[in-house]
């Protein structure tokens, strides 16, 4: 008998054994090795000292760059989270409420684009905002100005603009699912009791979908904060995000120490968020 | 009196809104797709000359076909792992209770909303300490723990519309766990199965922030684009870019289907609030 339970108790362990062996060794085991590599350092020769030193942590705090580089992140993916929600809360409201008998449609082409190539879409911002791009010979081609507007590339502005075309889709289907659970006799008993649509809008629509508004935000905002390609592709020297200062060190500045040590400053941002947002999530649930 | 709420009526600023929002979304790549026709090259207004040249151009470019091949051979290896770790991790999720299943969770998930610059060079620093030499083999193992997440949420999504009682008749009837699990939870899955690993498939032949970190000599599609693009956008780079923009559509759209059957994607809105409350309880 106790053989048997035995068995039974490891048949159901048996499914966790894979995904977990594999999550111990290709992901805590990679963190902790990033962790390590953050208190080593590299010698006048490049080489990787194992003593374990404060030494990067320090750099990063009394070298103002990192954090001028670290603000200029938060404020890119702060303006991306912004556009994003100006353009996605409006779309995700219409597919809830009134896109009709295409909806179905209507919907999968806000879920291609999110899973469709990163690259063929940054690479599309690179053909419109180029020099000789379409916008630049467009404008040239209308008269509305003389020269090549040089701000379109190589500045933030492409790359807030790129992200926010990447990231919108995460926005607008957390949106949706959350103004779907919204129950329709609310509205109508909200209009009922003589609210005006904004009213209805304001006092209960927007406040139930805020739900879905925080996980989007909080999607689009890590993503672009963590977004290293965008930058090199279509930004210029200030438009450097920190992940490619990572990307940097872990390159042509080949020192990994220092490298492991930022990018552990951003994984630490990137839970820092997750928790607040979680936190705001939570209490707007039972409140 | 005629502005209350009535949601059959369409509002005429929001609608036109919506289709701005289209617009946003689709116009760039509407702008590539004509641009990989213009003869005089990328940009330039407006395109003259409509041709096929630099898909000819494309087509007899060898280098750029190895680096599709490698793709495939990446995003199948890809696929099988992360199918295969992701199918118990969400049978996992959707059956089990067990102390620290939250944290299981989250750190499953974790690669969807960790950027890909630190998955990456974790990845690499394990590579290297392991004393493993960057390769295809390496970008496997990247893809397949980046990937993992997002077969683990979709197969889950498959798992929360499965009608129950089928298995607990089939367990009624005499049959064990695993004929249960063989006759009864697959059969009934496949369609999501199927369409979980188009999505992986697509995903890995577009992967790119992992791969930079962790590619040997033998590039992937991606990669091979965007070492090109660093020497500057040719129309080549169009040609190429529409092809993947297409096949990646039409996946997409297949993969959806059988993963959504008619409620398509709403497993992809679950998954990211799933990730950013933790609600697995």
């Amino acid at each position: 008998m106790r053989a048997s339970t035995f068995r039974a108790r490891l048949m159901t362990m048996l499914p966790v054994a894979p995904p977990f062996l594999w999550i111990a060794l290709f992901l805590f085991a990679p963190y902790c090795l990033l962790f390590c590599y953050s208190f080593w350092s590299v010698n006048e020769f490049q080489i990787i000292q194992r003593h374990i030193t404060l030494a990067n942590y320090l750099h990063l705090l009394t070298t103002p760059l990192y954090l001028t580089v670290i603000l200029r992140s938060l404020r890119i993916a702060f303006s991306v989270v912004v556009l994003s929600l100006l353009l996605g809360y409006p779309l995700a409201y219409f597919l809830a409420f009134h896109a009709g008998r295409h909806r179905h449609l209507l919907y999968q082409a806000v879920i291609v684009p999110l899973w469709v190539s990163y690259l063929v879409r940054a690479y599309a911002w690179k053909v419109i905002f180029g020099n000789e791009g379409v916008l630049n010979t467009l404008l040239l081609w209308l008269h509305a100005t003389q020269h090549p507007l040089g701000f379109l590339l190589y500045s933030p502005f492409a790359v807030i603009v790129t992200l926010t075309h990447i990231y919108v889709p995460f926005v607008v289907l957390p949106v949706v699912a959350s103004l779907e659970k919204i129950p329709r006799e609310l509205l109508e008993s909200s209009s009922d009791l003589g609210a005006r649509p904004w009213q209805t809008f304001l006092r209960v629509v927007l406040p139930l979908s805020l739900p879905g508004v925080i996980s989007g935000a909080t999607f689009a905002f890590l993503l672009s904060f963590g977004d290293f390609l965008a930058p090199l592709l279509l930004g210029g020297p200030s438009s450097v995000m920190i992940a490619n200062v990572v990307a940097n060190l872990f390159g042509a500045d080949y020192n990994w120490p220092l490298g492991a040590a930022v990018a552990v400053v951003i994984l630490l941002i990137v839970v820092a968020i997750l928790s607040v947002t979680q936190r705001l999530e939570r209490r707007w649930r039972t409140a | 009196m005629e502005d209350s709420v009535t949601a059959h009526r369409r509002p005429v600023a929001l609608s036109s809104f919506a289709a701005c929002a289209y617009a946003f979304l689709y116009l760039p790549i509407a702008v590539l797709i004509l641009y990989s026709l213009n003869r005089d090259g990328v940009g330039g207004f407006p395109p003259r000359h409509l041709t096929l040249d630099w898909y000819a151009m494309l087509f007899s470019d060898f280098a750029m076909w190895n680096a599709v091949g490698n793709s495939a051979i990446v995003a199948i290896a890809a696929v099988a792992l992360s199918m295969l770790i992701g199918f118990p991790a969400a049978y996992t999720l959707d059956r089990y209770d067990f102390p620290g299943k939250a944290a299981f969770q989250r750190l499953i998930l974790l690669p969807l909303i960790v950027p890909g610059v630190i998955t990456g060079i974790s990845l690499l620093l394990l590579a290297v300490g392991s004393g493993l030499r960057l390769s295809l083999l390496t970008v496997i193992l990247g893809h397949a723990t980046a990937l993992t997440a997002v077969a683990t949420t979709e197969i889950f999504a498959g798992f929360s519309k499965l009608d129950r009682s089928l298995e607990e008749a089939s367990a009624d009837l005499g049959a064990n766990a695993w004929q249960t699990l063989w006759r009864i939870t697959l059969p009934l899955l496949r369609t999501s199965l199927i369409g979980t690993a188009l999505l992986v498939f697509t995903l890995s032949m577009d992967e790119i922030a992992v791969t930079f970190f962790l590619i040997g000599r033998e590039n992937t599609l991606p990669l091979e684009i965007w070492s090109r693009l660093r020497r500057g956008a040719t129309p080549e780079m169009n040609a190429i870019s529409t092809l993947i923009f297409l096949f990646s559509v039409a996946m997409i759209f297949v993969s959806q289907r059988l993963i959504g059957r008619g409620q398509g994607g709403e497993q992809t809105a679950a998954l990211s609030e799933a990730l950013v409350t933790g609600a697995a309880e």
